[in-house]
């Protein structure tokens, strides 16, 4: 149950995202959880929601888009979306394959409001 | 009002990776092997760690970080074979983070060869948390069953080495050895795999071997 703790870490990002912009609110959020992520997206949708609570994404709406793990084969270049994890090529037998996506663990982009418009070249 | 769209793309694991990776350059330009031991509680990572440090600790200097919720039991056991060790409680946290090795190391002596840190018993949240360590190595104990690797993978895709750890129990548990191998090699081909026992001693001068030949390709790679 390590998803507060990223979750913490991601407010703050958005706090800091939030004094960038000079933010008066942040209204969505999105995040990519790779399957091989190692984290749960509803334990993540649990721990946003307890947190959001008296921060500047009080009303924010949570999107997680869940990441399937695609390989490519360094054999025979087949690239392929694995439903399971075994390290091998179905195409040719091959254990020497790149995790292309499915790590990962990204806050894609997020949604605010703001009183000021942006002037070019601030902080 | 107006409303904006931003494109953040960060790494939600970043901060942790930029630590974990400022140790792991530091300690590799050193000469320090570091290690990172993973498990279930109880699969006997500490018991590994005294048999292995009382062996090593004649011909290497070593030093040992130790994780856990509460209590200094496990340092203590390392102190009592003559092994400098810190302990970390987290208090609750799950996992160790790199910003938490970070604070103990200005502590350690600099000219130790090899650097073991404990994490905190959980076999899925510390696979997620780099320390800045070269080698990570998942233990699965015997009488834990063997249909581990699948159920949780992520341990095992992100090792370097597996430790099958209680083998003097073998006898008398329905634990098939080949099978473990088998599935844990279909997740992660590279992962090399050793069979030992804290009781017998079995294993482990091999993995003391695999210890030391890396510490030296790690030398080598720094030279």
């Amino acid at each position: 149950m390590h998803e507060l703790s990223i979750i913490a870490g991601l407010f703050d990002t958005l706090q800091e995202e939030a004094r960038t912009h000079k933010a008066r609110e942040i209204t969505f959020v999105k995040l990519i959880v790779g399957k091989l992520s190692g984290v749960v997206p509803d334990l993540l949708e649990s721990a946003f929601e307890a947190y959001k609570k008296g921060t500047i994404a009080e009303r924010a709406r949570l999107e997680i888009e869940e990441a399937p793990m695609k390989t490519r084969c360094r054999a025979c270049g087949a690239e392929v979306r694995k439903e399971d994890f075994d390290i091998i090529c179905a195409a040719c037998g091959s254990k020497d394959l790149e995790i292309l996506q499915g790590t990962e663990l990204v806050l894609e982009r997020i949604e605010l409001e703001s009183d000021e418009p942006e002037s070019p070249g601030s902080p | 009002m107006k409303k904006k769209e931003l494109i953040v793309l960060h790494d939600l694991l970043g901060t942790n990776k930029k630590i974990a990776a400022t140790i792991r350059g530091e300690l590799g330009g050193r000469g320090i092997l570091a290690v990172n031991l993973m498990s279930s509680p109880g699969a006997g990572k500490t018991s590994l760690l005294e048999r292995v440090a009382e062996r090593l600790q004649a011909t290497a200097k070593i030093a040992v970080i130790e994780g856990d919720i509460e209590t200094e039991r496990d340092a203590e056991r390392i102190r009592a074979i003559g092994v400098p060790a810190w302990q970390i409680t987290t208090g609750g946290a799950c996992h160790l983070e790199a910003k938490m090795i970070g604070k103990i190391l200005p502590g350690v002596d600099a000219g130790i060869d090899f650097l073991f840190i404990e994490n905190v018993g959980n076999l899925v949240c510390p696979a997620s948390y780099e320390l800045g360590e070269h080698i990570r190595c998942v233990l699965l104990s015997t009488p834990e069953g063997d249909d581990k690797p699948k159920k949780y993978p992520k341990a095992f895709t992100t090792s370097d080495c597996l430790v099958l750890t209680k083998a003097d129990l073998l006898p008398y548990l329905p634990f098939d050895v080949e099978k473990v191998k088998k599935e844990a090699l279909g997740l992660n081909p590279r992962l090399k795999i050793f069979l030992t026992s804290a009781v017998t001693g079995l294993g482990v001068d091999d993995l003391i071997g695999y210890f030391r030949s890396a510490r030296q390709e790690l030398k080598d790679r720094h030279a």
